[in-house]
């Protein structure tokens, strides 16, 4: 009966370019429910835009999956072909990029732009269309709305530009929301109101979100799981109250430890994790964060770690977890 | 916009002023004049042309006299075209030349336009690689040498085409093709890079992520952008050819504007120099102004000031 909205098993995904195999995702696995809202966390290059378009089908040239299975709503995603893509697009899953001044096309209005993904995967017809892109314009906070509709995105501010791009995925009520660090190119002031706006419709609609981000305040506030990606692995997978306050993953302590903390000297606050991002050509055998982990250990090097479960809903890789959980006696 | 019009409209005015001025006294500093190379007539009858063209007052004077004319819409009588005025020899060329080069650009746009776009969508493939070749060909060759060759192949050895004049429609053929290998090959060019890059802006990712199929995201939300290059070529490019291509008209002996504006110069025709200069300018400054106003209309970021 709870057949999952989201489940994705082992996935592998690489880039091939002329330079060679970027293994860009290495046995990605997790899944999600209706309604739940997952925060995918990691350093740049770490996988999370790849992973999350690759539920959609908008994998970019010379990427190709390798591997792996993708369920979502009911369908067989890693064999579905572009014109079943095309059905699905906008309407049962939709994405929000990072850059709303650059992700709506200048020449045509924002009606016209709203309308179009309306009138795609519904039989509504113009007029209908059209009221129903007030309607959404409305819901995302847009004052003036049947001004806004003939409006180019050029008129308009960021923020709102966002908030156009927020009623753009919405406008057919998708299952799901992908949003690829819907604020990291807005104002700190504008940022927050977006994250309030895309909580609330969350509320409204119930539908379930993928939080791409850098920002550990975000998934704070957001979600109510959090999967680590580091080098194309999810390294943790856990609650955010899990990951927040029993990181496991020697990964996930630096990010924590990272955090700037309002009631530390300003000397202090933040803590980079030393080292270079691995190189994704030629990924190393064993854990990727050993040539960066303090605690790296010989065998660290050699294999990878397997999964260690911590709770039913918490479960990392990493070899510490692993010898912890041998002495303690009970095995993974 | 009526306003950007009209303040567009006097800037080109004075701009076609200057123009004119310049050429006016830059063509009188140059040694010699239009009756000195005539050794067949004497020093007196010779000075009795320049004494009949006004041509020995002083230079100051006969600008004045050349402007305050101009401006009645009169462009004087060509000096070597005994007989004949300036607007006279113009206005029976002009056409010739203007219809050639409004075919040859439609051509260039209808072929390069669909080839910038087949190359962009099959980057690094055989298809493309073969259209950049077939390009770099027709920017590369002079219209001279694709001028002989066609006239050679079509004209004299399969004889299937007229080789002069333009008394039908077929005649047309083969000075259009010469006229339009060029700016077809650049359009193709242009076309192909703005493509690939419209193609890359993340408003392109948007409409895929929407679920439009290729077609709607080239027609729709590519093209129109992706045009915008294209546009800013053909105008001054169409200006250009309408005044006619001296070597496709000599070529295929058509009676275009090219051939007397070379001829002019080389003649030291002033008047006919004067007439065809400002024609040019004149052209010129309208096609910008023109393809300013078509960039407002599909670019709706572009204020026009
Ligand atoms: N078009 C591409 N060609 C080649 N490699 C790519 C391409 N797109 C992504 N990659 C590779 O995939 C890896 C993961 O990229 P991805 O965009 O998912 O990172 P990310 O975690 O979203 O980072 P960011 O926080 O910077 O957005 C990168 O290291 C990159 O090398
Ligand atoms: S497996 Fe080893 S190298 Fe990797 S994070 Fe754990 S301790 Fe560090
Ligand atoms: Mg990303």
């Amino acid at each position: 009966m709870s057949e999952k909205l989201l489940e994705i098993v082992d996935e592998r995904l690489s880039f091939f370019t002329p330079a060679g195999e970027v293994k860009a995702l290495n046995g990605v696995s997790f899944s999600m429910e209706e309604g739940e809202v997952l925060g995918i966390v990691g350093e740049s290059g770490s996988g999370k835009s790849v992973t999350a378009y690759s539920i959609m089908g908008l994998t970019a040239y010379p990427g190709r999956l390798i591997g792996g299975t993708i369920r979502f709503n009911g369908h067989q995603v890693d064999q579905m072909s572009e014109k079943e893509f095309r059905k699905m697009r906008g309407n049962e899953v939709s994405i929000i990029f990072q850059d709303p001044m650059t992700s709506l096309n200048p020449v045509y209005t924002i009606g016209n732009q709203i309308e179009e993904v309306i009138r795609l995967h519904t039989d509504k017809s113009k007029t209908e269309a059209r009221a129903r892109a007030k309607e959404l314009l409305e819901l995302v906070g847009i004052n003036e709305p049947e001004k806004r509709l003939r409006q180019y995105p050029h008129e308009l501010s960021g923020g709102m530009r966002q908030r156009v791009m927020i009623a753009i995925a919405l406008a057919c009520e998708p299952k799901l929301l992908i949003a690829d660090e819907p604020t990291t190119a807005l104002d700190v002031t504008i940022q927050a109101q977006i994250l309030e706006l895309m909580q609330e419709l969350r509320q409204k609609m119930g539908m379930s979100i993928i939080m791409i981000t850098h920002d550990l305040g975000v998934v704070a506030s957001m979600c109510e799981r959090i999967a680590v990606m580091y080098a194309g692995h999810i390294v943790e997978y856990g609650t955010t109250d899990e990951i927040f306050y029993h990181p496991s993953h020697e990964y996930t302590k630096g990010l924590i430890g990272s955090i700037p903390k309002l009631t530390t000297e300003e000397s202090e606050r933040l803590v980079p994790i030393e080292g270079q991002p691995v190189d994704l050509l030629n990924p190393p055998a064993g854990c990727p964060f050993a040539p960066r982990c303090r605690s790296c250990m010989k065998i660290c090097l050699k294999k990878m770690p397997p999964k260690t479960r911590l709770s039913d809903t918490h479960y990392s890789y990493c070899w510490l977890r692993q010898k912890e959980a041998a002495e303690g006696g009970h095995e993974a | 916009m009526g306003k950007y019009i009209v303040k567009r409209i006097a800037m080109g005015i004075l701009s076609v002023f200057i123009v004119a001025t310049l050429t006016f006294f830059l063509m009188n500093l140059v040694p010699g004049g239009p009756f000195v190379a005539e050794k067949s007539i004497s020093k007196a009858a010779q000075e009795a042309l320049e004494a009949k063209f006004g041509l020995d007052k002083p230079l100051l004077q006969r600008y004045t006299t050349y402007m305050t004319d101009f401006l009645h819409g009169d462009m004087g009588f060509s000096l070597r075209q005994r007989g004949r005025t300036v607007s006279d020899i113009i206005f029976s060329k002009f056409p010739v030349s203007a219809r050639l080069a409004g075919i040859a650009v439609v051509v260039a746009l209808c072929v390069g336009i669909p080839l910038g776009c087949i190359s962009a969508y099959n980057r690094g493939k055989l298809a493309d690689n073969f259209i950049i070749v077939l390009g770099t060909c027709g920017i590369a060759i002079p219209s001279f040498i694709s001028s002989v060759l066609l006239l050679y192949t079509f004209g004299s050895w399969l004889k299937i085409l007229p080789t002069m004049g333009l008394n039908d429609a077929v005649s047309y053929i083969m000075p259009v093709t010469a006229l339009a290998i060029y700016p077809t090959a650049y359009i193709t060019r242009l076309m192909r890079s703005s493509l690939l890059d419209v193609m890359g802006q993340d408003y392109i990712r948007t409409a895929k992520a929407k679920g439009l199929s290729s077609f709607m995201i080239l027609f729709k939300h590519a093209l129109r952008n992706a045009l915008l290059p294209v546009i800013a070529y053909v105008g001054p490019m169409l200006a250009s050819l309408m005044t006619g291509s001296f070597v496709v008209e000599k070529i295929f002996t058509i009676p275009g504007l090219g051939r007397e504006f070379v001829s002019s110069i080389t003649n030291r025709d002033y008047t006919m120099i004067m007439g065809t200069t400002i024609i040019l300018a004149a052209l010129v400054i309208a096609a910008n102004v023109i393809v300013d106003i078509l960039y407002k209309i599909i670019d709706p970021r572009i204020k026009l000031k």
